[in-house]
């Protein structure tokens, strides 16, 4: 068991001959990945690699064969239709890595996706993955370990050093879910714990957040009315100047609200240990659950 | 993206939000030449900057005369002005925008920006203008009334008079607001802005409701497609580190403090300036270099911190996950010996090809001192810092001199 992802999932890759598509695509192959089938417009009936058939809409990958899950690395002027589209075909999972889609495009893609029976994880986001399964996404998939903790997070490389830190101890790990950096996205922190907490193989959680918005007190408050499973918190930007756009387009500041001082509070409050600094996002979870 | 507000005030009347008129000065002589095509007898001299609470630090002045115009816009041309948003420093004027003064009955406030918890557009307004609209939303919170947009409908016709009347504006007031608001919204949809707020919003002892001031600011994402906004686009008003950073297609912000930072993720760059300041320290910048950065982009950001003389220390902190650490190693190595390692150089690397990376170092000959770990190197860094400061001190030069 695992959220979202496993062994039975079926890869379709959009945009998978592009340079960044065709390296990912790669890589997740190469960590046992079963992807079936690609798409790019135009490029229907030609083949990927080693015979992944390459389908001109997703639709047609999908009568084909039967994919079950879509990753999307389509350039930003144009993923907002790729995960439109994508909901279209049905297909239940679309994880948008795409960097840089235009905010007003994903507000009306939102719209599109209600009641799709889709769920989007991302964009600008590493992806998910289930340790010795599945992963769909960019992280380094050496650095996971299968076990029970369940990882979620708006910063990639923060997710890198926090499974780092699990492994290193021996903790492994049951999803990791990149949930993504920008303003509007699908999944959010809310939808993981809820999959966290109804999933018997994850055992504890790890939640990453950062400045901007007000996900992670939404989180915090949930966790105390729902959560049964321990949770460990680290938030980013305790140092982050007010006003300014630290990478992640959804990292700002605004006059008092999105500070990291508000978000560690809730979590605090609502009984969640937080990490004094993100060197310790393991430790922190191993003091208050055991492995 | 930011404008400053008669780029702003341009772009509400190409969209039939009505303002007053008034006209850019870029000189003394330009700021009379802009006031003699106004009718008066009452005008306003405004500092162009891109921070807000102008009018508090002296950038806003009233002239009742063209020699009051010419004394004020001698003031404020060339002034280092020092508001709430500008930082310590404050922003030197450069640019000025002259306008009829009108007769204010009242002052309002208008905003237009994404409410992320819903993923629609909120329109907020309240009849508390003309003041610190956080202040505002903080203390009385039940005097700022919002209505969010379904961007399948678009503003609907109820929104606005339902705002209008949470303003309590009357008669024909009512309508010009709804023709105003519908302006600003086909605005921000066209333009792709991120920010458009209008503060003060007022109407005239003559009952027109006006757009008073101007404040827009745009999604960076979707500049690609906004050829005419890129052009408004002021280098006057940003830091030139971050300028250059951004030809390299680095994230960069430039800080306050001691130690540079040189970090893959975005996440990981915040919250390794944070690492820092637990320890003691002060990260003096965000660096962001990205997923896929090159030997090329490395050298880029590393010289960008060492052109920044209160930088003591350097602390590069990489878990490769795309990012190669031999990529990385490969970009220090190299900007070091091109432009001279003169501060201590603290390195952590982890992830993708680290031996590869960690070779690299160590056989370059360069006086790097590697951590096992983020704590580890966070707190080196921070006492490199310390101690490089101490002995720049003793030798009585500043960290550049030795540059």
């Amino acid at each position: 068991m695992a959220v979202l992802v496993d062994k039975n999932t079926r890869l379709l890759v959009q945009g998978i001959t592009g340079s960044a598509g065709t390296f990912h695509t790669r890589q997740c192959r190469a960590y046992g990945t079963n992807v079936v089938a690609g798409v790019v417009p135009g490029k229907g009936g030609s083949t990927f690699d080693d015979g992944v058939p390459i389908f001109d809409t997703v639709r047609d990958a999908v009568a084909a064969t039967g994919a079950n899950a879509s990753m999307i690395f389509v350039p930003p002027p144009f993923a907002a239709d790729a995960i439109v589209e994508a909901a279209d075909a049905h297909v239940p999972l679309a994880v948008c890595i795409t960097e840089g889609i235009p905010v007003a495009d994903m507000v009306r893609a939102m719209v599109a996706l209600a009641g799709s029976g889709t769920r989007l994880i991302g964009p600008n986001c590493p992806g998910i993955i289930t340790p010795g399964q599945c992963k769909i996404g960019i992280m380094p998939g050496h650095i996971h370990k299968p076990g029970h903790v369940g990882v979620v997070s708006r910063s990639g490389t923060l997710t890198y050093e926090a499974v780092g830190q699990l492994t290193a101890l021996g903790v492994g790990q049951s999803t990791c879910i990149g949930i993504g950096g920008d303003p509007v996205k699908g999944t959010d922190f809310l939808d993981a714990l809820a999959l966290f907490e109804a999933d018997p193989d994850t055992h504890a959680v790890i939640l990453i957040g950062e400045i901007g918005g007000s996900a992670e007190e939404a989180a915090a408050s949930w966790i105390a009315a729902h959560m049964s499973k321990p949770v460990a918190a680290f938030i980013a930007g305790i140092t982050a100047p007010p006003g300014r756009r630290m990478g992640h387009a959804g990292a700002i500041i605004s006059g008092s609200s999105g500070s990291s001082q508000s978000k560690i509070e809730a979590f605090r409050r609502n009984g969640v240990a937080v990490a004094p600094t993100p060197g310790d996002m393991a430790s922190t979870l191993l003091s208050v659950w055991s492995a | 993206m930011k404008i400053h507000e008669y780029q702003g005030k341009s772009l509400f009347r190409q969209f039939g939000i009505p303002t007053v008129e008034g006209h850019v000065a870029f000189s003394v002589h330009e700021a009379l030449d802009a006031a003699r095509q106004l009718p008066g007898p009452l005008w306003v001299v405004k500092a162009q900057i891109h921070a807000g609470g102008r009018g508090k630090g002296g950038g806003v002045k009233l002239a009742r005369s063209l020699d009051e115009v010419k004394q004020h816009a001698a003031a404020i041309l060339g002034m280092q002005l020092i508001t709430r948003q500008t930082g310590p420093g404050g922003q030197k004027v450069r640019r000025l925008y002259v306008e009829n003064g009108c007769a204010i009955a009242r002052e309002m406030y208008l905003g237009m920006l994404l409410d992320r918890d819903r993923g629609r557009i909120v329109v907020m307004a309240s009849t508390e203008g003309g003041v610190n609209i956080e202040e505002v939303a903080r203390d009385t919170p039940d005097l700022i009334h919002k209505v969010w947009i379904d961007p399948a409908v678009g503003l609907q016709a109820f929104q606005s008079r339902q705002l209008a009347f949470a303003l309590r504006l009357t008669g024909k007031q009512v309508g010009q607001f709804g023709k105003l608001l519908a302006g600003l919204y086909r605005m921000y949809i066209d333009k792709d802005c991120s920010l458009l707020e209008v503060n003060p919003l007022v109407v005239t002892t003559d009952d027109q409701v006006l757009a008073l001031d101007a404040k827009v600011n745009f999604d960076d994402n979707a500049i690609y497609r906004q050829p005419d906004v890129l052009a408004m686009r002021d280098l006057d008003e940003e830091d030139p580190k971050e300028i250059e950073a951004g030809k390299f297609e680095l994230n960069y912000i430039q800080l306050e403090g001691n130690v540079g930072c040189l970090v893959n993720g975005a996440g990981l760059a915040m919250a390794t300036m944070d690492i820092l300041k637990y320890y003691g320290g002060e990260p003096a910048n965000f660096l962001d270099v990205g997923g896929g950065a090159t030997a090329e982009k490395v050298t880029a950001a590393f010289k960008i911190i060492l052109s920044d003389p209160s930088v003591h220390a350097i602390f590069v902190n990489i878990f490769g996950g795309i990012m190669k650490c031999d990529t990385i190693a490969t970009g220090v190595v190299q900007a070091a010996r091109e432009v001279g390692l003169d501060r201590p150089l603290v390195v952590r690397l982890e992830g993708t090809n680290v031996e590869l990376g960690r070779q690299l170092l160590a056989e370059s000959g360069l006086p790097i001192v590697s951590a096992l770990d983020m704590k580890d190197g966070a707190q080196k860094a921070v006492a490199a810092a310390r101690a490089h400061a101490a002995h720049a001190a003793h030798a009585g030069a500043p960290a550049a001199a030795h540059a």
